[in-house]
């Protein structure tokens, strides 16, 4: 209920929205672990060419396959080992940071505005249109997710951007759904029949009075995303249908390491664990998020 | 019930058709002309050409083939693979099992370890092995399974040697397929070793597709059992001092499962997306592999066939789970 707390009339000892969200979020010491190890993660992608070591794509010919420096022939030059080709994986994981990070903000963003826009209307439009749009939404959710992303990618070529371009697809009718059954509840509140009266068109009744008190669940879901959204494109990496090589894309590194697995462990290691680090740290926030914005579930 | 029934089915109909009309687009919004591609850099004569465009009917009115197409799915025809020549549907059902043996060892395997944990975290809310149980299933969660996959290679295969990299099978053993599923042929052959082969190929491609159904049943259980532990009647069942054993494993499970059927009914679509992986990196021949492999042919009948048939699949048992739950709660049917 932060929001509609927003709304209503302040009364001087009542905590401000922020601060309540706070609370609750802090609550969940997990939540804020995660927070923090987020925090890290955007500081490397926003920092990378400044944080990294060498460009992430120099060759080493003389350092190929060079085991990380706690391992008998490593080096402080090049910390956690080097790659097949000799290129420094520090240099790589930091600049592969940029990448995923890329992914998660523009999946997001162009999911959850198709998303809330479609299931805004669904939930404001006549029946028909409404039926229309939710059988639509069906029919692309009959698709598990990642073969649906592969084959959207197949057709428009592999490439990072169209990568994202499948994913955000893909996650589209998740946001509609979550969209439409929130404006469905709130449609039949009275504030709403308040507003109406009022005399408050249709577009401001659908952006302004009832969307803002749709948002927690789409918030929830929308940081969830973002760790599913890192998960597939790595996943399309991994498969050769993301980003292609020498981009220091996580996935494609690891695809790209595939056959050294059994003589350099290192290679295959440090990219799934940048991935895992990264989406624990964000299922960890997301928790959180739930905890502090859902009030079904809060305290529970 | 049976207005019930007929309504879901209802709903099923149009999404069947909206999903065979993705599947027929699939070929056509192809950039290009997919008879060239399909030529290859080999390329083909006119003659060729318009023999092709015949065979696939791209001389009708779009109208004409999507009748065409939907008619001939009907009656199981989805066309000829480019590469094999064998129709898309005889291939999808020679490798179907393949998938269905792993994706069924998957949920034996998530079912079995998720929900004791799920109910063991419930129980001891708040305590260390709660915290230790759901802080595991978090990364469970978390896990890029293809990398998860490549880590348990590297330690029970290459450093333990204990199990194969990949395959369904040592070579050394050959025996006609009887029903699909290895575990059952090598046992109905009766070679010595075939079945431990059989299931040292499991092992590994179990573990890592049923990781994050593993995690999802666990978490599902956890919250379950925690909002079916706040009951009346289990306080009741406490009260007239039944045992924890029987309350929680008894009382309190049952009721809880419910919402856990769902959870493993809707992780299809998720083992098959995690079959596309597994198998890739298992080289394991099923579904998952065959249509990876053929994206990467380019044999587009192959993946147009297997995205519907898979679609179709993952319809089917929603549906199937659906209708079970209305005949379970049956304050579903009524709404």
């Amino acid at each position: 209920m932060a929001e509609l707390s927003a709304n209503a009339p302040k009364t001087e000892n009542r905590p401000s929205a922020l601060r309540e969200f706070w609370f609750y979020f802090s609550e969940n010491r997990g939540a804020v672990i995660g927070l923090w190890v987020f925090a890290a993660f955007v500081f490397c992608a926003a920092f990378a060419p400044l944080l990294a070591p060498y460009d992430p794509t120099e060759q080493f010919r003389t350092h190929i396959l060079q085991p990380p420096v706690w391992q008998e022939g490593g080096s402080w030059a090049f910390p956690l080992g080097t790659d097949p080709l000799g290129r420094d994986m520090l240099s790589r994981l930091i600049m592969g940071s940029r990448y995923s990070f890329f992914v998660g903000i523009v999946v997001v963003v162009v999911a959850v505005s198709g998303g809330v826009i479609v299931g805004l209307l669904s939930g404001f439009a006549p029946k028909w249109v409404d039926t229309l749009i939710m059988r639509v939404m069906d029919i692309i959710l009959a698709f598990p997710s990642l073969l649906l992303a592969l084959v959207l990618v197949a057709i428009l070529g592999p490439s990072l951007t169209n990568a994202m371009i499948a994913i955000a697809i893909v996650f589209q009718p998740h946001y509609v759904r979550l969209t439409r059954a929130s404006v469905l509840a709130e449609r039949q509140k009275d504030y709403v029949t308040s507003a109406r009266v009022a005399g408050a068109g249709r577009s401001r009744l659908m952006f302004i009075t009832v969307l803002p008190n749709c948002l927690a669940p789409i918030i929830v879901q929308a940081a969830l995303s973002f760790s599913t959204a890192i998960l597939d494109a790595a996943a399309l990496g991994f498969l050769g249908m993301g980003a292609q090589p020498p981009t220091p894309e996580w996935g494609t590194m690891l695809a790209e390491a595939r056959e050294f697995i059994l003589r350099a462990w290192w290679v295959v290691t440090f990219p799934g664990l940048a991935i895992l680090v990264t989406v624990l740290a964000i299922n960890l926030m997301g928790d959180g998020l739930r905890d502090a914005l859902d009030p079904k579930l809060k305290r529970s | 019930m049976f207005g019930y029934f007929i309504s879901r089915l209802g709903m099923f109909i149009p999404t069947f058709l909206g999903v065979t009309l993705i599947s027929f687009m699939f070929i056509r919004v192809l950039p290009g002309d997919p008879i060239i591609v399909m030529a290859g850099e080999r390329g083909m004569t006119e003659e060729r050409y318009q023999e092709m465009v015949k065979k696939l009917g791209f001389d009708k009115p779009v109208l004409q083939q999507y009748w065409d197409y939907l008619t001939g799915v009907m009656q199981g025809d989805l066309g000829e693979s480019f590469v094999t020549k064998k129709p898309v549907w005889d291939e999808f059902f020679a490798l179907f099992p393949a998938t269905l043996e792993l994706s069924i060892c998957a949920m034996i395997f998530a079912v079995a370890l998720g929900l004791p944990a799920g109910v063991i975290a419930a129980v001891n809310r708040g305590k260390f092995f709660d915290r230790a149980l759901m802080s595991s299933a978090l990364i469970g969660y978390s896990m890029p399974i293809f990398w998860w996959a490549l880590l348990l290679i590297i330690v029970f295969s290459g450093n333990l040697g204990w199990t194969p990299v990949s395959g369904r099978i040592d070579l050394l053993y050959y025996f006609p397929s009887v029903t699909g599923f290895m575990l059952i042929d090598s046992l109905l052959s009766g070679q010595a070793g075939a079945f431990q082969s059989a299931v040292r190929h499991l092992i590994l491609p179990t573990i890592v597709l049923g990781t994050i159904p593993l995690a999802v049943i666990a978490r599902q259980t956890r919250s379950a059992m925690l909002e079916v532990l706040g009951e009346d009647y289990i306080r009741t069942a406490r009260a007239k001092g039944l045992s924890p054993t029987r309350i929680n494993g008894l009382h309190a499970l049952r009721n809880a499962l419910i919402p856990v059927i769902t959870v493993i009914g809707l992780s299809v679509g998720t083992l098959l997306a995690g079959a596309i992986l597994t198998e890739t990196i298992f080289s394991w021949p099923g579904i998952g592999k065959w249509m990876v492999d053929s994206i990467f042919r380019r044999d587009y009948p192959v993946v147009q066939g297997g995205l519907l048939m898979i679609a179709v699949i993952v319809m089917l048992v929603n549906l199937l789970v659906d209708v079970l739950y209305g005949i379970i709660n049956p304050k579903i049917r009524r709404r």
